[in-house]
């Protein structure tokens, strides 16, 4: 005799509470703090905020601790949150010359004023397992400088002044939101750089090196690579001015790309912009790269088929979470799909030996 | 869960959802894009059905929410649990007492009511999708009434198989225009797509919503030739007896014996309530001891 399967309401209750116990791990470690995390795991919170769309340390750090350290779980839990956030306003666009840079190089210019500032980069580090912090050993404090008094002037307005690069036109329009309206196609540049910036770092640096490899190359140099803290400013009609109301760390590259003219323009160069939240070099490098590729046909580029050209396929792709959501949705049951197929399959095997009303498949 | 507006989603995103379902009303079969929310579920596990529920519920309402037929199948329990908890409104296993039933995979066997909503879940709205990956392109096809691709691909599966090799998600045509995919239900349930109750289809990540209104005529694609042929396992329900539903093959013992079961469990439920017993069924008090 055969009684179905029940229970499925207390299976996933109890699944919960092991995960729960999971996360929490050996209850004679030392809990993790949310601080912590915030302070010494600052790199992946930087990347669930880019990722996430949500500027927020101690959001993103807490994500990361009920993540249990998967960062697309964290960057996920902190999109389900920042969509039911309430909108009170829209701040001016970030002035990212002013910004008070921690690390600012250039790879086209041995030097130009504001200087190369290496800053906290993993650069130049001998990548050996550093034995010394499994001891818990403090570290030294850095030296310090005097800032930099003034703003530190974008590398790329001095080839412009040549006309040496191409000029990008402003654009007054106000930009659109893909959290907020359906993508459509073809889409302009600022919808592809709002989608690029919260796509997956692994996607993006992979396109990106697709491009490097010669499918869409674009010999990219990083004109400007500049990481630091950015003013953000708010009109509150009430008052009837702007205020500066906070500031976030972004990271800004501008590449400088080959460009060998058209019939009815002169070799030039062009650019590709990254432009990410928090720390996030190997992303908005990656950015900028893939940005460049996209571009191939306003600069009346050759389309070679490659990947990182393929504006649709960019961009349907790059989000993490739509990919691993669906990617994963094949662990539900199917088991009503999977039973038409299996008759038709026996149908199909029946009729092809001919001996119709023969169970084959059994 | 009282910092959640009534059913989680806030009422301006649901007036945007709602707008984009009485468009899809208005044009059977069409896909109208809407600003799809990221929810606080996977893409790909009911984040389209859950907003258009989400869109239609009232207080009042009685929900029904079920995967592959089943009420307790466990992503059914966990939308089923979300909507308890975010709208609570009332929820219900019977078929007929539900005002709105969201579903992934099947229609239910009771046929439904005019006042009664169908909200599917769909992973790939789009018809054409695999015979055309850019969305670019399908909607132009769509826009021309350009499906002779379709045609040509059910035609190849008939040349080469001798019959239309879909069993799931077979595409129909909506009232002579719109060539729509009606979700991976199987092709035994495409008859009962004119029905009585409104369908809604909620494709989240591919942020697209579609409808059939009441009685809207559906045909499945075929040649005159080769005519549709809805299909099931060539059995009777082991544990209802019934001969007219789609039945589930479950593997029993270790030799791989079988048995068929209803997969909508109501719908067996009910039968073994009024005494139907099956070749391998107790009788119906005994299975709920």
């Amino acid at each position: 005799m055969y009684v179905a399967v029940k229970g499925g309401e207390r299976a996933i209750d109890n699944a919960h509470a092991w995960l729960a116990e999971e996360r929490r791990g050996d209850r004679a470690v030392a809990e993790l703090s949310v601080a912590q995390i915030r302070e010494q795991l600052s790199l992946a919170v930087n990347r669930v905020m880019a990722e996430g769309s949500l500027y927020d340390p101690d959001l993103a750090a807490l994500a990361i601790k009920q993540a249990r350290g998967d960062l697309i779980e964290a960057i996920f839990l902190i999109r389900a949150y920042r969509t039911t956030l309430p909108r009170f306003g829209v701040s001016h666009p970030v002035k990212t010359s002013a910004m008070r840079c921690d690390r600012r190089i250039s790879a086209t210019f041995k030097d130009a004023p504001g200087g190369q500032v290496l800053g906290p980069t993993f650069d130049y580090t001998h990548r050996l397992l550093d034995f010394k912090l499994a001891a818990e050993g403090e570290v030294a404090e850095a030296p310090e400088a005097a800032p930099q008094p003034g703003q530190t002037p974008h590398i790329m307005g001095y080839l412009n002044r040549e006309g040496l690069i191409k000029e990008e036109v402003p654009d007054e329009a106000t930009p659109p939101d893909l959290t907020r309206e359906p993508m459509e196609l073809p889409a302009t540049r600022a919808l592809r750089l709002q989608a690029l910036t919260r796509g997956d770092e692994g996607f993006i640096l992979s396109l990106a090196y697709s491009t490097q490899r010669g499918y869409a190359r674009n010999h990219a140099f990083v004109g400007e690579l500049r990481i630091g803290a950015v003013a953000v400013e708010i009109d509150i009609p009430e008052l009837g001015f702007t205020i500066e109301f906070g500031e976030v760390v972004l990271t800004e590259c501008e590449t400088v790309n080959q460009f060998k003219g058209s019939k009815t323009e002169l070799p030039q160069f062009t650019r590709g912009y990254g432009l990410v939240f928090g720390q996030t070099e190997r992303k908005a490098i990656a950015m900028a790269l893939v940005d460049r590729a996209l571009r191939w046909k306003e600069l009346g580029e050759e389309d070679q088929g490659a990947p990182a050209q393929d504006e649709e396929f960019v961009l349907m792709h790059a989000d993490n979470i739509q990919a691993t959501g669906f990617l994963e949705h094949i662990k539900l049951p199917h088991y009503v799909d999977f039973q038409s197929e299996l008759e038709l399959v026996r149908k199909l095997r029946r009729e092809a030996e001919g001996c119709a009303g023969q169970e084959v498949a059994e | 869960m009282s910092d959640y507006n009534f059913a989680y989603l806030d009422e301006q995103t649901k007036r945007m959802i709602r707008r984009a379902i009485l468009k899809a009303l208005a044009i059977p079969g069409y896909q109208v894009p809407f600003a799809s929310r990221e929810m606080p579920m996977p893409y790909g596990w009911g984040t389209g059905g859950v907003q258009v529920s989400a869109a239609c519920l009232t207080p009042g309402d009685t929900f029904k929410v079920i995967d592959q037929g089943a009420d307790d199948t466990t992503n059914a329990i966990s939308i089923r649990k979300f909507f308890e908890k975010t709208a609570g409104i009332a929820t219900t296993e019977e078929t007929a007492q539900a005002s709105l039933i969201q579903t992934r995979h099947r229609i239910p066997e009771a046929a439904l009511s005019e006042d009664q909503i169908l909200v599917y879940q769909v992973p790939i709205p789009e018809p054409l999708r695999f015979l055309e990956p850019s969305e670019v392109e399908t909607r132009k096809m769509h826009s021309l009434e350009e499906y002779g691709l379709m045609h040509v691909k059910l035609y190849e599966d008939i040349s080469q198989h001798g019959a239309i090799a879909t069993a799931y998600a077979y595409p129909v045509k909506v009232e002579g225009r719109y060539v729509m995919d009606p979700s991976p239900i199987p092709k035994f349930d495409n008859p009962k797509l004119s029905m009585a109750a409104i369908q809604l289809f909620g494709a989240g990540r591919e942020q697209r919503i579609y409808a059939l209104p009441p009685h809207t005529r559906v045909v499945s694609l075929d040649f005159e030739d080769h005519p549709f042929e809805p299909s099931k396992a060539d059995h009777d329900c082991d544990l209802c007896g019934a001969s007219d539903s789609y039945l589930d093959e479950v593997i029993v013992d270790d030799a791989g014996g079988r048995m068929f079961v209803c997969s909508d469990t109501d719908y067996c439920r009910s039968r073994r309530a009024a005494n139907h017993v099956g070749a391998q069924g107790a009788p119906y008090e005994d299975a709920r001891a």
